[in-house]
């Protein structure tokens, strides 16, 4: 019974998304109202983690669930932006006409396997969270099946998702096989030697996280997904898997395998070096802006791993703050996106900014702060996120890893600088609608604020995650 | 000291910036955001003329230190002036109102979204002289890109963009390179505070790399030559106050850095790189002047004539002697002076006949007076004739120079000749000559507004230029200190085999 006590929240969740789905069918025309009550469910989960104690450090199930300080901070970053995508897309379902009941409980469904994913200390426990969030990804991305790009995506998405689960799957079984357990922390008892095989699981279950995070070279699937899927959908890709992967890199190289640092740390800093220069290339070249910050995201992704390539405390904590960071910078991105609404018709190409500051200054202005900030400009809140990362490497004597990053910053800062051009310098166009929903209005104040007041008091959030403790 | 002057100096533009953007305006109203900005700015700048008139400056600490925990256990929030840096914050804080007033004539849309802009772009500039925490001098270093970027990019000429971006860019690779170095000295010293890494010192292993890092910021903002080409562009294509504000005070915190953390941190590097400095300093002052001889745009030949001018500046710095740094200082300020002055002098021009072109201009003399004799004084100025200010630093510089290095005094004294060979020549091709143009004819002497801010600007430089006295005074005792601390002096002695 105690055990069952600290999953309330994902106990909630599943009991939810099946009252929900009753709900739905039974009750006509329904699917706004189940849209809010997906929300406001969210909100109640997010009170019930709060409520559970912080201090909790245990391990449910035979061991294989664990709730501690990580994972219940990753559940609050992974509910709250949950929250604030749910808050800034309404009005996006509605006119796109893909307002249905389905919607709102697949995403509470894939939200559930996250928080499983987060939470896991069991390979096995692990995989079935990740397909529950995946197996929700795949129709979300093809939600909108008019569309042609959008059932592309999702037919994309599930192939290459498919193919990556395989590989993560027979890691698993590699690392089965050699370690006798599927448990994390067993294994770290069960492996005192290095053996081949087990190189060849960690790298397989690598190759699997680093395709859901879309670092390089397995980020093929994201520019076509994230351009694809609805916007409602993209925002959803790029903020809420990469934290429950993120955290599953987390717990997977630091708690089994940490003894084992020289087998994945070469691995883990290829991928980054990779997604950091190839990302920052990759966009410059780009017309959609949804394109461009799928390339955006795989470059962030790099510095995240960057941090974690380090080893050490320090450097996870730093990888945290910057999924944090960056979590709000594209909050703040994608409520700008979906701004930019003509006569229910929504534009996403970088043209369609053009002028935008002679008619919409409010608007250029966040949209200004947002691309600053992911540039990684000071005072703004992108640079401090570089910045520890940067700590973080640079005390490892990691020099080449924090001047290549660096030197990525400058080629992504041109992007960022030619949107800004677009939006400042160029000629207007015609104007958008300025009215929107409070939702939407929202999510931008409040990540613009986030953004540009970071600096104020930087200390709040990385006291916070000073105290996450890893192992 | 319990009220927080140097906070206030660095917040109270950022206030205004605020209150400007709140406040909520039509057209007819731009009028008034121009007088909040001009207000808020001479407030500052009385702030700091009475924090110069406080400063003791006979002591060589560091004066009016505010400490603040701000990234906990890492970072402090440190802000503090000496000799030095307070006469950079009263440039900043005189230059900018002059840059306000001049709004006027040079601005034509979006007044508001520029006074915002340059009121921002103040708190960073005053942020860079008194921060005593890299980390803090990093974030105020690198913010004042993004306003000098909407400045050039929003209000500037035709090829805006491509010199906005080439601007930024440039000066964003040169920087990443000093944040490695900073985040290493701090897990060298444990610290990234200036006071504290003065006395503590940086293992001279360490030092080589670290000053070249930090170089590389400094050498592309100064600019020092091969990287200086960004400055013509960004110069040519600025608006007037874009270009006063750029040439006054932007380019002075490279040299500012150069006092202050590369000879302050690392006197061994310093001393080791002497001959790469000597040499690129050179090139600068040669090879820039005879670039600028050959300049067709006035602004243009000016922003070479900067390149040059700040060639003294790190010349002066790295002689490493009390008359170098005091010289390229003054020499700092004086340019400032002088150089803001001529943008505004190109400015006034610029709006009568709307070309930067010089052929297109001669014989100015008989239609603008009033306009002959300012911009005389300022070419006087600029080529360094004694009784202004101009003199009195590459003075100093040189006679630094030539107690180190005779060779090295002997080129840079040919800079001056050349100097003084473009600045007469622009003069002579623009003022006197015939009258060919007939749009020329049309021009009108200086307006009451452009009297005031060129008169302003006349004061100082004839003023300091027969008193040096009050400027030398505040940074000798820092100067002295600075020289002593790191034994500067002493090797200067073993390096030269005394």
């Amino acid at each position: 019974m105690e055990n069952l006590q600290l999953i309330i929240p994902e106990l909630f969740i599943s009991i939810m998304v099946m009252f929900l789905l009753i709900f739905g069918v039974f009750k006509k025309n329904s699917s706004q109202l189940v849209y809010n009550l997906t929300t406001v469910s969210l909100v109640a989960a997010l009170a019930l983690i709060i409520n559970l104690d912080a201090q909790t450090q245990s391990s449910l199930f035979n061991n294989s669930y664990n709730i501690d300080s990580l994972a219940r901070f990753m559940k609050i970053l992974l509910i709250l932006s949950g929250i604030f995508v749910m808050l800034s897309s309404s009005k996006y379902i509605q006119i796109s006409k893909i307002s249905k009941i389905e919607y709102p409980i697949l995403i509470l469904c894939s939200i559930l396997g996250m928080m499983v994913m987060i939470s896991s200390n069991d390979l096995i426990v692990f995989y079935m969270g990740l397909e529950l969030q995946s197996l929700a990804l795949y129709v979300l991305a093809s939600f909108n099946r008019d569309n042609l790009l959008s059932t592309e995506s999702g037919l994309k998405y599930f192939v290459l998702s498919a193919l990556s689960s395989g590989l993560l799957l027979y890691g698993c079984s590699l690392i089965y096989g050699f370690s006798e357990t599927t448990n994390f922390s067993q294994i770290m008892v069960n492996t005192k030697e290095i053996e081949y095989g087990l190189t060849f699981g960690i790298v397989f279950i690598l190759v699997g996280l680093a395709f859901k995070i879309s670092a390089v070279p397995f980020h093929m699937w994201a520019p076509d997904v994230y351009q694809g899927s609805p916007t409602s959908v993209t925002v959803f890709f790029a903020l809420l898997p990469k934290i429950a992967a993120l955290t599953v890199f987390i717990r997977f190289l630091y708690i089994p395998f940490y003894e084992l640092g020289d087998q994945w740390q070469m691995i883990i800093i290829f991928l980054s070096i990779a997604s950091m220069v190839f990302g920052a290339v990759a966009a410059i070249g780009q017309k959609n802006l949804k394109r461009l910050i799928a390339y955006s995201s795989i470059s962030h992704m790099g510095y995240a791993l960057a941090g974690l390539s380090t080893g050490t405390t320090q450097g996870v904590q730093s990888s945290i703050t910057y999924i944090t960071i960056y979590l709000v910078m594209n909050l703040a991105f994608f409520s700008c996106l979906f701004m930019l609404k003509r006569n229910d018709e929504y534009y996403e190409n970088i043209d369609d900014l053009s002028g935008l500051s002679k008619n919409h200054p409010l608007l250029s202005l966040s949209l200004l702060v947002v691309l600053f900030s992911l540039a990684g400009i000071p005072p703004l809140a992108g640079f401090f996120a570089k910045f520890y990362i940067f700590v973080a490497v640079i005390n490892e004597k990691m020099y080449f890893l924090a001047i290549v990053g660096l030197l990525a910053t400058v080629i992504a800062a041109f992007y960022y600088l030619r949107i800004i051009k677009i939006i400042y310098f160029d000629p207007e166009k015609e104007k958008f609608e300025s009215k929107h929903n409070l939702g939407l209005k929202f999510t931008l104040v409040a990540s613009t604020f986030f953004i540009l007041a970071y600096f104020i008091y930087p200390s709040g959030i990385v006291d916070i995650i000073s105290q996450i403790n890893i192992n | 000291m319990n009220f927080p002057i140097l906070s206030s100096l660095i917040l109270l533009p950022t206030i205004g910036a605020l209150f400007i953007f709140f406040v909520r305006s039509s057209n007819s109203q731009y009028q008034s955001s121009k007088y909040v900005a001009l207000f808020i700015t001479l407030a500052n700048f009385f702030l700091s003329l009475y924090l110069w008139i406080v400063f003791d400056k006979s002591i060589v600490d560091f004066q009016f230190v505010e400490e603040r925990e701000w990234i906990s256990g890492f970072v402090n929030y440190k802000v503090g002036v000496d000799g030095i840096s307070i006469l950079f914050i009263l440039l900043t804080t005189f230059i900018t109102p002059i840059c306000v007033i001049t709004v006027n004539a040079t601005i034509k849309n979006r007044l508001k979204d520029f006074l915002i802009a340059i009121l921002i772009l103040e708190t960073f500039m005053i942020g860079v002289f008194c921060s005593l925490d890299l980390v803090v001098f990093y974030l105020f270093f690198e913010a004042g890109l993004i306003p000098m970027f909407l400045i050039i990019g929003i209000w500037g000429g035709e090829r805006r963009v491509y010199s906005a971006f080439k601007f930024f860019l440039y000066t964003l690779l040169g920087s990443v390179l000093m944040l490695v170095a900073i985040i290493s000295i701090y897990w060298i010293t444990g610290t990234t505070d200036v006071i504290k890494l003065y006395e503590l010192g940086i293992d001279a292993k360490y030092q080589n790399l670290l000053w070249l890092a930090f170089f590389s910021s400094f050498a592309v903002k100064t600019p020092m030559w091969p990287v200086h080409t960004w400055l013509p562009d960004a110069h040519v294509e600025a608006p007037t106050a874009g270009s006063v504000l750029l040439a006054a005070i932007l380019l002075k915190m490279a040299g500012y850095g150069f006092i202050r953390f590369s000879l302050g941190l690392f006197p061994d590097a310093s001393l080791y790189f002497v001959p790469l400095v000597y040499t690129l300093s050179l090139i600068a002052i040669i090879y820039t002047s005879l670039v600028a001889l050959m300049q067709e745009d006035m602004k243009k030949l000016i922003a070479y004539s900067s390149v040059a001018h700040m060639g003294f500046v790190t010349l002066g710095i790295f002689t490493m002697t009390q008359q170098g740094i005091e010289g390229s200082i003054f020499q700092m300020i004086s340019h400032g002076l002088v150089s803001a002055a001529l943008f505004l002098c190109v400015g006034v021009v610029y709006d009568r006949l709307h070309t930067r072109l010089i052929n297109r201009y001669g014989g100015l003399v008989s239609i603008m007076p009033k306009y002959a004799i300012v911009f005389m004084v300022f070419t006087l100025g600029a080529l360094g004739l004694p009784g202004t200010s101009g003199f009195i630093g590459e003075f100093l510089v040189l006679m630094g120079a030539f107690k180190k290095n005779i060779l090295v005094a002997t080129i840079a004294s040919l800079g001056v000749i050349l100097g003084a060979a473009y600045m007469l020549w622009l003069y002579k091709r623009i003022i006197f000559g015939k009258l060919i143009n007939e749009d020329v004819k049309k021009m009108v002497d200086l307006k009451r507004f452009e009297i005031v801010t060129l008169w302003l600007l006349v004061l100082p430089i004839i003023f300091f230029g027969f008193y040096p006295e009050p400027l030398i005074n505040s940074i000798e005792v820092s100067v002295a200190n600075m020289i002593d601390m790191n034994d500067l002096d002493k090797i200067n002695k073993l390096a030269l085999g005394d």
